[in-house]
């Protein structure tokens, strides 16, 4: 069969129904794009956060490496080779002011390292001092920059350069890119390997950030401590008398000449004891890895040892709890919304129109009401010099001493948040039951059913769908609410989204709001999905 | 719809009226009586008033009106005597219910309700039910008469004073609402709403009317699926699509900062709108998907075949049948971001402080009676809103002749 231009009618139609298609993808497009855009990757860009954990191997990239060969369950503190490591790592960050979020970071899972990694980074420069004036005063050529430069620019270091300058944007997210004006030589790599690094690091540091000349400036205090780590390995004392290169004669003077000793683990232990316990650095390997269960452990009290996942101390469980609570009485309120709405929806729908749409003004004016407006008068209500305790006082039914408390605790969030999503529970229930024939009901009680079977047996079947959906949307929104249990809702009486709140503009812990909001989200969208199956998201109705 | 006699039989005055009508009386006198310390004796003194207030009923049922109200006027002057004017107002209250109630009895209106043929046990649930009903209604409309009443309280309590219990002048005061409109620090967030809702609303419905037509098509591949994903920023709890946000702003911000050399205070209110105009997206979605519903294809199908193109057709003979459900999704819209703290908490600075937020702060650290001015304010422009929408659902029904309210 052919269409009118001559074409099968079966190819035409095909074309007339996939243009039809483009056009509604078209139309439809932008917005999709746009809520992806703006909301989902948003969202889910947020979930990342709570699994990774760059930050300990991003900030101590030589000290996570090194520790890889201590065994925790030895008992022994980590060799000096890993404090060697820390030093040079810690310098660096407390250069970049990154050590204090190590610490932060750290801190959530062993309280006191925050203080630790602040005091610690602070007093690295002097650690570095030491080795520096010793270095001076055996030639004081070191003091010059230019000297430095001399000695140690070249060619062939490029390997060591990009390396190094990885580091810094590991460490500290700047993208670090630029002439740096300085290759280390290779020459200099194989000699000096700790000097060459610390140097390289010190001159990108220099020139990227604070956008000086490599050439103009003296090395920081690691670069000299380096240098004496690198002379006291005996085979670098045989290759310095053997080198030729620029500044030998200055080097060959400093390996003959007696160094104060590197010993990072004695200088460490100095700036604070607890570097040399065990359990930090149990907590600094356990979490070094880049990504984490860390935060989700924590989201159920439950933390990561070495010997694998174990259960938070009893004082620190809070979040199994949390959840719980926020479960418990997301549950309450929606009973108690169906209690209160359901008798409401059944008067409207059974009420001759006229009537019943003046009633639904009752309903619909809390509803478009602010929700803070709603808040605020709740807590106009509920304060113990509120407007029920003074009633009840002055009709003498409390006494002025023992006033109700019914605000700053659950009983207020669950009174507050109950008439706040009592019409999300009465505007679904109305519209199904507007759907149910009234004629069933009289046909049943005909039939000689009592009042109380007809409607057990006979209507309340027919608006189960109706609770369905008004149970899952007043559910939905309460476990995620936020404003009314921080209004009223005190310390007990607050939810799961509270604490997430807290951590975000608080306590800083992203990762851990993360992890507990991935949860929560979880449980959302898998209560969204019900509805979607129960009762079709095209068909939710407003007003 | 029930059958009802034509004329309900009387109430026997001593089985029925005075005993039920002393019992509510025995209640309020019990309630009074707790006032000063005897609710045992309050209830004896309201019983017997109870059955003297059922006799005069049942002596003068043609003198309605003027028996209840000399009922009304009776229980306020005694109770003013008793007490003051606060009291006087709850006797006024009192003796309207029993006048009101002792009529209800007598006359046998109690039954109008009810089919002939309910029991009196029936009848009993039926008014009982009705009563119930009465206290859910109360319980969500009346919480907000205490916040209009307190607005205009003279002091800087969140509670009443002895003064404003008694109707005296100097313990009301609009000095509240002075602060209100009068202070940069509630103007400005004011000004700030008015500036992000509507923009945020112009962008959520051009976007959302264009999609809620693009997928109300027939044929659409997905479309359960895309329908989730632009219902999604109603579903996801508000706190987890402000913490999206704000990681995801933050950067976004100082890129358009840094970049172009946007202001930060042009930069923030971008931020806030666009995350306002996503909040408001599934609102529009699904009131225009639902006008859409009902809307007749064959118009646009006779608009083509007598030559409209597509575009003219849609502004021409789509865009007015939809427009109501357009218009409130809109009011949604605007809604919900007029009305949206978290978001902006997370997303914005304290240039972008809105009216909410403000009041957010305010209710949190508990500054001053100027957040009930606001809410009255709030309270006000809602009932305005909810009669627009009320007017254009009616509008809507007519214009697709559905059931004719």
């Amino acid at each position: 069969m052919l269409a009118a231009d001559g074409t099968p009618l079966k190819a035409s139609l095909g074309r007339a129904l996939r243009r039809q298609k483009i056009r509604a993808l078209a139309l439809i497009a932008p917005l999709l794009l746009f809520v992806l855009l703006t909301f989902v990757v948003p969202i889910v860009s947020m979930l990342f956060r709570s699994v990774e954990n760059q930050i300990v191997s991003g900030t101590l990239p030589g000290t996570v490496v090194a520790l890889e060969s201590w065994d925790a369950e030895s008992g022994n503190i980590p060799s000096e080779d890993v404090f060697q490591n820390l030093f040079f790592d810690m310098f660096n960050a407390a250069e970049a002011k990154e050590h204090t979020k190590l610490g932060t970071r750290l801190n959530y899972e062993n309280t006191g390292l925050a203080s630790m990694f602040r005091t610690s980074g602070r007093s690295l420069d002097d650690v570095g001092e030491v080795f520096q004036d010793a270095i001076e005063d055996v030639d004081d050529q070191f003091e010059d920059g230019a000297f430095w430069f001399a000695m140690m620019n070249g060619a062939g270091g490029e390997d060591l350069l990009r390396e190094r300058r990885e580091r810094w944007v590991d460490l500290t997210g700047d993208d670090m890119r630029g002439d740096v004006g300085f290759v280390p030589s290779a020459e200099i790599v194989e000699l000096l390997p700790t000097t060459a690094a610390a140097y390289t690091d010190w001159a990108i540091w220099t020139v990227i950030e604070d956008e000086e000349v490599v050439a103009e400036e003296d090395p920081w205090e690691a670069v000299y401590a380096a240098l004496v780590v690198d002379l006291e390995n005996p085979a670098t004392g045989t290759a310095i008398a053997a080198y030729e290169g620029e500044g030998a004669q200055a080097l060959q003077a400093i390996a003959a000449a007696e160094m104060p000793k590197a010993d990072f683990t004695a200088a460490f232990a100095d700036l604070d004891e607890d570097w040399v316990k065990t359990d930090v650095w149990t907590t600094i390997e356990v979490y070094s890895s880049a990504y984490t269960t860390g935060y989700f452990l924590n989201s159920v009290d439950r933390e990561l040892t070495p010997d694998g996942v174990d259960l938070r101390p009893d004082n620190e469980r809070l979040y199994i709890k949390l959840f719980g609570r926020t479960m418990w009485m997301s549950m309450i309120i929606t009973l108690s919304c169906i209690i209160l709405g359901y008798p409401v929806a059944w008067l409207l729908a059974n009420l001759p129109m006229k009537s019943a749409n003046v009633l639904m003004i009752l309903v619909l004016l809390p509803f478009w009401t602010s929700l803070l407006v709603r808040t605020s008068a709740w807590k106009v209500l509920l304060q113990q010099q509120g407007v029920i305790n003074e009633l009840l006082v002055w009709l003498g039914f409390v006494d002025d001493a023992n006033r109700l408390i019914l605000m700053n605790n659950s009983t207020g969030t669950i009174i507050a948040m109950t008439h706040i999503l009592l019409p999300f529970m009465i505007l679904p229930l109305y519209s199904v039951m507007k759907t149910i024939n009234p004629t069933y009901l009289r046909a049943a009680k005909s039939l000689g059913a009592t009042n109380v079977t007809a409607f057990r047996r006979v209507y309340f079947p027919q608006s189960v769908p109706g609770i369905g959906a008004g149970s899952i949307l007043v559910f939905i929104l309460a476990i995620g609410y936020y404003i009314t249990p921080e209004i009223v809702g005190g310390t007990d009486g607050v939810f799961i989204s509270n604490r997430i709140a807290y951590h975000i503009s608080r306590s800083l812990n992203w990762g851990l709001a993360a992890a507990l909001g991935t949860i929560l989200l979880v449980l959302v969208l898998a209560l969204y999905w019900v509805y979607d199956q129960i009762v079709g998201i095209d068909n939710v109705k407003l007003g | 719809m029930s059958i009802t006699t034509p004329n309900t039989p009387r109430s026997d005055l001593m089985t029925f009226t005075l005993p039920l009508t002393a019992l509510l009386a025995a209640m309020f006198g019990f309630v009074g009586g707790n006032m000063i310390g005897h609710p045992w004796y309050g209830a004896l003194i309201g019983a017997v008033i109870g059955a003297a207030v059922a006799f005069i009923v049942e002596n003068n049922l043609s003198r309605r009106t003027a028996v209840r109200w000399g009922l009304i006027g009776a229980f306020a002057v005694a109770g003013f005597v008793f007490g003051n004017l606060g009291t006087a107002i709850s006797g006024a209250i009192v003796g309207a219910v029993l006048g009101w109630a002792g009529y209800w009895l007598a006359t046998g209106k109690y039954r109008a309700g009810v089919p002939v043929y309910y029991t009196a046990g029936q009848t009993l649930w039926h008014n009982a039910f009705l009563l119930i009903c009465g206290f859910i209604f109360f319980f969500l409309i009346a919480p907000l008469f205490p916040v209009m009443w307190l607005s205009f309280n003279a002091q800087d309590f969140f509670t009443f004073t002895p003064e404003m219990l008694n109707f005296q002048a100097e313990g009301y005061s609009l000095k509240h609402y002075r602060d209100f409109l009068g202070t940069d620090e509630w103007m400005v967030p004011l000004k700030n709403s008015l500036i992000i809702a509507p923009i945020a609303t112009v962008i959520s419905v051009s976007l959302g009317t264009l999609a809620a037509v693009g997928l109300s098509q027939s044929h659409v591949p997905g479309r359960r699926a895309m329908m989730a994903i632009l219902i999604s920023p109603m579903i996801v709890p508000l706190i987890i699509s402000a913490t999206g946000m704000f990681f995801f702003y933050a950067p976004l911000g100082n890129w358009l900062e840094a970049t172009l050399g946007l202001s930060q205070t042009f930069v923030g209110f971008v931020k806030v709108i666009l995350a306002h105009a996503v909040l408001g997206i599934p609102f529009v979605i699904i009131t225009v998907t639902a006008t859409l519903v009902g809307f007749d294809n064959s118009l646009t199908r006779a608009a083509a075949s007598m030559g409209s193109a597509p575009l003219p057709t849609f502004f021409k003979v789509q865009m007015p049948l939809i427009m109501p459900g357009v218009i409130s999704g809109a009011l949604f819209a605007f809604i919900t971001s007029f009305d949206e703290v978290v978001v902006v908490l997370f997303v914005g600075s304290a240039q972008q402080q809105t009216l909410p937020w403000q009041m957010f702060t305010g209710l949190r650290e508990q500054i001053s009676p100027t957040i009930l001015a606001a809410a009255t304010v709030l309270v006000v422009m809602s009932i305005l809103l909810l009669t627009t929408v009320e007017l254009l659902r009616r509008r809507s029904e007519r214009l697709r002749g559905l059931s004719p309210a």
